[in-house]
């Protein structure tokens, strides 16, 4: 029997990254080498062989993100792993993959920075180059895994996500989750549905490579299927060719947009702990959370009425849902490891009616769970 | 029978070139190559990066893929790797190519990636309205090098054989037909194929430099190139100055692919 399919299996972020990909078809992975992010490229490229995929170490972040992009064109799933400064390389190809509607997927371990920052060390600071890193308006997908678990999930989701709807999805784990290792039970994990891009049925003279389906997202052919077409990153009509023509460059970016909007149902995840009745919630992500968690029950002990609201997709940002969470509490807390980029986003769905409290690290050290335990008992929380 | 049509994309039309350019030769040559060797429009994907020459892509009845500035090769070496059986033909300028994409090409020669990759190189950038490249000649005046260029530019031709390509050749668009075997010559080599075509550029480059009509131009090009064969038989002080032309270059050598799999077998 071999270790793929044990039941249960000791499992390390970065490797269960790696292993999701395999099992939701992935075949092909180009990447840079880059701390903490490595072992998923030193895996894939033991995974990919035997499974028939290939592997491909690039010589930058930019190229490696274009031949994914190149692959999925050509109708092979594709991923890349970078972090922090590599992640920064490749916005220019998150752009282009989104306007050009090509599925691929992106994992950011993030590390402290900013530029080339504490390159072994765990931060949270990417959150926002996730949403907005490349330039002009586009949808945006991060989903972000707090346990090994978690990372396989995710990663299965990311791929789906991805394949759905024709745009770049982004996994951003920390380097705290991308290290650590944990007993993962594969029974479930290993049946995971595993979604493929939906291709054209019409002969290939009638197909308009970029007319929307119902669902506002265009059926794809693979390059070399007898369906020939234009691909560019310039604004383009539904033939793919470049238009500068203001009505069908603004139909086409607010479909874009809206395409997670209205896919919004199966996309956007959120994990509630003690919610109900809480007094104080605190909005915590990636390995935050379990520090959160264990913090929210240690003050469940000492009386306080204390919850946690987890959002698993970052981007669409989970507003309603943690607008609906929040509604009853007096008090919101943000723990994250940097200066406070989802506060914003969390006190913009709040609202002024009350101030969003943080306990926030941008140290290279994890928020551990007595910060966030003196942050929900309204303390000053000194770090150290 | 060839005919040109048949290849190009009629209702993109009219093309976006600007009259005199000699981008349009580069494509004429590139469809006759692979008229002859009957290749189909569906086993070919053109890739392309940004600026003029890059816009070729567009016209062309292919799977094609205009991609970001610079970064076409990285682009079509997953293509390639993706779908082996397919021709991948890289269309890219002398900015796109040898400035920010620099890093690609090297190292699409040096894996030796089975791809075909056309330089045009017409030493400036005209997208953006006439900027020094890489490849601007000592002294030639652009908006950003108003009294004469002043940095060495690269031989794109002898870059490329350093960093590994199997075949590296170089055409000129006074000589279409000789330019259509060279890409038939390049499309044949297994492995990675470069191609630098000089190019002219009437609307910023000769109109800055004074070099006359678009014809002048492309007379000039003649005076400045020595065939490759006929260079062996000539003394140095003839060949100073100009640029060989022809195949510069060809050693093949196992394809990026082959080699892959052999590696993981």
């Amino acid at each position: 029997m071999g270790a793929a399919t044990k039941t249960v299996q000791l499992l390390q972020g970065n490797a269960a990254c790696a292993r999701a990909a395999l099992a939701a078809g992935c075949r092909f992975y180009a990447g840079y080498p880059i701390s903490p992010s490595s072992e998923i490229a030193e895996v894939m490229v033991r995974l990919l062989p035997p499974a028939g995929g290939k592997f491909i170490q690039m010589e930058d972040e930019i190229a490696s993100l274009g031949a994914v992009i190149g692959a999925s064109l050509a109708g092979v799933k594709g991923m890349t792993a970078t972090s922090g400064p590599g992640f920064s390389l490749m916005q220019e190809h998150i752009g282009y993959a989104c306007y050009a509607e090509v599925p691929c997927v992106i994992v950011n371990v993030m590390r402290g920075g900013p530029s080339t920052g504490l390159p072994t060390l765990p931060a949270q600071g990417d959150v926002m180059q996730a949403r907005w890193g490349t330039h002009g308006d586009h949808p945006a997908i991060a989903l972000c895994p707090s346990t090994p678990a978690e990372v396989y999930e995710l990663t299965v989701l990311a791929f789906n996500l991805s394949e759905r709807l024709r745009t770049p999805v982004i996994l951003l784990m920390d380097e705290v989750v991308a290290h650590m290792y944990e007993k993962v039970d594969m029974r479930r994990l290993a049946n995971l549905p595993v979604e493929n891009r939906a291709r054209p049925t019409c002969a290939p003279g009638r197909h308009a490579a970029f007319t929307p389906g119902e669902d506002g997202v265009p059926v794809m052919a693979p390059f070399g299927d007898g369906y020939r077409y234009h691909v560019t990153g310039l604004a383009h009509d539904d033939r793919g060719y470049p238009t500068q023509d203001p009505k069908l460059v603004a139909a086409t970016n607010r479909r874009l947009q809206e395409k997670t909007e209205r896919n919004r149902d199966g996309l956007v995840r959120y994990e509630l702990l003690d919610t109900q009745d809480a007094e104080v919630i605190v909005f915590a992500y990636g390995i935050v959370a379990a520090a959160a968690r264990r913090a929210v029950r240690e003050a469940r002990k000492q009386g306080i009425r204390a919850g946690l609201f987890r959002p698993i997709t970052l981007w669409p940002f989970p507003g309603e849902e943690l607008a609906a969470a929040c509604a009853g509490a007096a008090r919101v807390v943000v723990a994250e490891m940097n200066l406070g980029q989802m506060t914003g986003e969390v006190q913009r769905v709040i609202g002024r009616s009350k101030d969003v409290e943080t306990c926030l690290k941008a140290d290279g050290e994890a928020i551990s769970p007595e910060e966030i335990l003196l942050a929900i008992a309204g303390k000053e929380v000194r770090h150290v | 029978m060839f005919d040109f049509r048949e290849y190009l994309r009629m209702e993109m039309f009219p093309h976006m070139l600007c009259p005199g350019c000699g981008h349009g030769i580069v494509l004429g040559a590139l469809l006759r190559a692979i008229h002859s060797l009957k290749l189909t429009k569906d086993e070919i994907v053109v890739v392309s990066g940004i600026g003029c020459s890059s816009r070729l892509a567009g016209y062309v009845d292919f799977n094609t893929l205009h991609t970001t500035h610079g970064r076409p090769l990285a682009f079509a070496t997953g293509i390639k790797l993706a779908r082996p059986e397919l021709t991948v033909i890289v269309i890219t300028g002398d900015g796109d190519g040898l400035s920010i994409g620099g890093n690609h090409l090297i190292h699409a020669a040096r894996r030796n990636v089975g791809l075909t990759c056309l330089l045009l190189n017409n030493q400036i950038y005209g997208m953006t309205g006439g900027q020094f490249a890489p490849t601007t000649q000592i002294g030639r005046v652009s908006t950003t090098s108003p009294k004469g260029q002043y940095e060495t530019p690269f031989d794109s031709c002898k870059l490329a054989e350093a960093a590994g390509a199997s075949f590296v050749a170089r055409g000129i668009t006074y000589e279409p037909s000789a330019l259509e075997k060279l890409i038939v010559a390049g499309i044949e080599n297994k492995g990675f194929s470069f191609l630098e075509v000089v190019s002219d550029c009437p609307e910023f480059f000769g109109r800055f430099n004074k070099l006359g009509n678009p014809a002048d131009q492309i007379l000039m090009q003649k005076q400045n190139v020595v065939d490759v064969e006929a260079a062996a038989a000539l003394p140095a002080e003839r060949l100073r100055g100009k640029m060989l032309t022809g195949i510069l270059h060809h050693e093949p050598r196992p394809e990026y692919g082959a080699v892959y799999a052999e590696s993981v077998a």
